[in-house]
């Protein structure tokens, strides 16, 4: 049964704060692809592009047919629980700690019997069940069967719970609250149940607009953060690294320079100190800690979640050093994944098209809305989802990247675009 | 599509059966217990190193050598070699591989050995790297290893056919009975079927008394020509009909019966038996659901009568229906590989006399089955092998 979590209790001092223990997390390359998918909340399996056939586990070639020409194609998921065991005793520090744990097989409608992790609220053998993917705590892609009928209180399955990020009850800090999409995104987590928001300003003798409303929930905190200034963030984690369990850094410079409309590199300097080692600095102060408190009881630290944007994959010429600035921090991303995934760390990669802010004024719409990107990084959090490319445009651009890299760049390079 | 005819095992015997004894931990090597037990089969036989121009091995704590490396490592020098690495249905298939050498000329003795060893962390380690698909896609789902699985296809058994747990305890009861007279089986204390009913639960339904301890030990047996065999003097059963079988019914989504299904005709068909003349069997028994699944794959009752069948049968070595007359691997313990070989040592030794006070009477002809490697979600390789007393 799926009990919903309780609001936890204040944090014993005297106690050891209990280290990580993750799933087993290795995998074969051609495994990976369904944490390809999972990593994006798809379910995918092995297609066989010549005779139709849909298998698991991931192989090499077809087991039908021995064709190798194999896809990756998008499944519902829809199936028959044939079989369960509750585990008492697992192999696995990870699970160990976890048991008893449910697991099944499950006949897919459409394709091959899989073993499956079982949500609580899934009944005995024979039972519907809808499978999906998603990335454990190791980062790496599992299945789970979840009752057919989706219900409000799901989500609070321990085990998903496990794969996700919930804010709920847990302590976020928000690196830059100056920004319409930094005050939706307080709002957001709010919603979503945080216990506590932290809010970055950077200039807090500035007067901001819409500033005061979201200062004056209970639940935030306006803390002063200037992420150009290493003490700064030093001095911040310092104070409240120990508590922090989701970063937002949604700090960005934004200019809209190519290489020849401006002279000099002061703008390209200011938005590579913020979106670049910005992003560093306050990984170098806030990783360790969160690190260290990836199992600290239900409400455990669990997710960092980076503001990039789609403009991070392929240049858009003109907002040409602010695209460079963000490829940057896409790849210091990358980098800050590899650090984190080992501590059961999640790190959230969010890629928007423009926004709707006066740096994209002349942009033509579509434009992503604040809250929308807001409501984008909570959902992502919730379904356990490490890259997001909200909003049309961003989703538009993504198809022609995978596409073709080359043809895109050849048409963000033509005026007029 | 079946081939039309199989050529017989006629002329192929096996003996010398030995048992390195079984320790549930060991600091040696897995080499130490292959070297026990070729040693065993020298001593036991009369034979030199140099008479033994054949050998398989299986093991999987040898890695990263294979028998290539046992060669060098005990001064051997073989014209035949093999490596069967395929756990639980190594002992049938190496039996197998060796009699059509023999039959062919290529060897005239060949020295067959399953060891293991079990350090006290090993089986763990094993597990998350046993194959692929283990590794992608059954361990990081609980990592409960095989009980996990077994588990399952156990539930499925029980859900499909009416199984109860204490049809599963019967054949583990009685087994436990059958260890008591064997003296290298490590667990012999009597098991009640209340007590077995009353274990603690491992992967439910699976509890304490369906699973096998993992140890360290090595069982072998020669391959050679009937002839030879009397030539030397060795005691020695005969070889009658074999079968393996790979990746049967995989459209089963779980696991409700083995390959021994497929072939089983061929196998009485060799041996000129039917499955009433068998006076014994030596069933795989990583799980009693897969004990139960021989008994009807392999023709001694039909598929979903295995419940009654251990109701009206008691399964001692003494019974109506003798099954794994040692104590089988559930009270003697699992030693890697060479629970793969269990099976045919313990038959060998109640066609030859050698079987003690668990002797089958007149035991004239017996049936081992193998099943081994759950490189997902069930065992894929299954083997058969029917042996008769010699005249």
């Amino acid at each position: 049964m799926t009990t919903p979590p309780m609001r936890p209790k204040r944090k014993n001092p005297v106690l050891r704060t209990p280290q990580v223990n993750l799933p087993p997390g290795a995998r074969g390359r051609v495994a990976l692809g369904l944490t390809a998918a999972a990593s994006e909340g798809r379910f995918e399996l092995q297609t066989c592009e010549d005779c139709g056939a849909v298998q698991y586990p991931p192989r090499e070639s077809c087991a039908r047919c021995l064709s190798d020409s194999l896809r990756w194609r998008r499944h519902g998921g829809a199936g028959c629980l044939l079989t369960s065991t509750m585990l008492r005793h697992s192999n696995d520090l990870f699970f160990r700690e976890r048991l008893p744990w449910r697991i099944g097989v499950v006949q897919l409608d459409a394709g091959p019997p899989v073993i499956v992790h079982l949500h609580g609220r899934v009944g005995d053998a024979p039972a519907r069940v809808r499978v999906g993917a998603r990335l454990d705590r190791s980062g790496q892609a599992v299945l789970i069967g979840v009752p057919e009928e989706e219900t409000v209180e799901m989500a609070d399955d321990p085990k998903l719970r496990e794969m996700t990020s919930d804010p709920r009850f847990r302590n976020v800090l928000v690196t830059d609250g100056k920004t319409a999409i930094g005050q939706a995104i307080v709002k957001a987590m709010v919603d979503a149940g945080a216990e506590r928001i932290w809010v970055g300003i950077a200039d807090p003798w500035k007067k901001l607009p819409g500033f005061e409303r979201i200062a004056a929930l209970p639940q935030v905190s306006p803390v002063p953060l200037d992420l150009s200034d290493g003490r700064s963030v030093d001095e911040l984690a310092g104070e409240i690294g120990g508590k922090v369990d989701i970063v937002v850094n949604d700090a960005e410079v934004h200019r809209t320079f190519g290489i020849s409309s401006r002279r000099g590199t002061d703008a390209a300097r200011a938005e590579m100190d913020i979106n670049y080692f910005g992003a560093l600095r306050l990984a170098q102060a806030f990783g360790p800690a969160l690190r260290a408190r990836a199992a600290d009881g239900i409400a455990h630290a669990t997710a960092w979640v980076n503001l990039l944007s789609i403009y991070a994959l392929s240049n858009f010429p003109p907002h040409g050093t602010f695209s460079a600035s963000k490829a940057a921090a896409f790849s210091l991303a990358q980098c800050l994944r590899a650090e984190m995934r080992p501590a059961g760390i999640r790190v959230v990669n969010v890629f928007p098209g423009p926004i709707d802010d006066e740096w994209n004024q002349n942009l033509p719409p579509p434009k992503l809305a604040p809250s929308a990107l807001a409501a984008a990084i909570v959902r992502a959090l919730r379904d356990g989802v490490e890259d997001v490319y909200p909003g049309e445009v961003a989703q538009e651009w993504l198809e022609r990247w995978r596409e073709n890299p080359k043809v895109l760049e050849r048409e963000l390079s033509t005026p007029g675009h | 599509m079946q081939p039309r005819t199989r050529r017989g095992y006629e002329g192929v015997a096996v003996a010398t059966p030995v048992t390195v004894p079984y320790q549930r931990f060991s600091t040696r090597g897995a080499h130490w217990f292959i070297g026990r037990a070729l040693l065993a089969l020298l001593r036991e036989s009369g034979l030199s190193k140099e008479d033994v121009d054949g050998l398989i091995v299986s093991s999987f704590t040898l890695a990263p050598d294979t028998a290539v490396g046992v060669t060098q490592h005990l001064g051997l020098s073989p014209r035949w070699l093999d490596h069967v690495p395929t756990g639980g249905a190594s002992g049938v298939m190496a039996l197998r591989r060796a009699a059509r050498a023999v039959q062919a000329g290529d060897a005239e003795v060949v020295a067959c050995i399953g060891a293991d060893t079990n350090h006290v962390d090993s089986f763990r380690h094993s597990l998350g790297s046993f194959s692929d698909f283990a590794r992608d896609a059954s361990y990081p789902y609980g990592a409960g290893g095989p009980n996990s699985v077994f588990a399952m296809v156990t539930a499925h058994y029980m859900r499909t056919y009416g199984a109860r747990r204490e049809d599963f305890g019967r054949i583990a009861v009685d087994q436990r009975a059958n260890a008591a007279r064997n003296p290298n089986a490590l667990l012999r204390k009597p098991l009640t079927l209340d007590e077995y009913m009353a274990a603690r639960p491992v992967a439910e339904p699976i509890h304490l008394f369906d699973c096998v301890m993992p140890c360290a030990g090595a069982e072998a047996f020669l391959v050679t020509s009937e002839s030879r065999a009397r030539a030397m003097g060795v005691p020695h059963a005969l070889v009658l009909g074999a079968i393996e079988r790979h990746n049967a019914f995989a459209e089963d989504p779980v696991m409700v019966r083995g390959g021994w299904r497929v072939d089983r005709d061929d196998l009485y068909t060799q041996a000129g038996a039917r499955p009433g003349d068998i006076d014994f069997v030596q069933t795989y028994d990583d799980y009693p659901v897969i004990v139960m699944m021989q008994f009807e794959d392999l023709g001694f009752c039909e598929k979903g009568e295995g419940p009654e069948f251990v109701r009206a049968h008691r399964m001692t070595h003494d019974a109506d229906f003798p099954n794994n007359t040692g104590g089988g691997q559930l009270s003697g313990g699992q030693a890697g590989a060479a629970g793969g070989f269990l099976g045919l040592t313990e038959a060998i030794r109640q066609l030859t006399g050698a079987a003690g006070e668990r002797a089958v009477r007149d035991a004239r002809l017996g049936l081992v089955g193998g099943f081994g490697m759950v490189t997902y979600d069930r065992c894929l390789c299954t083997g058969a092998v029917i042996l008769g007393r010699a005249a």
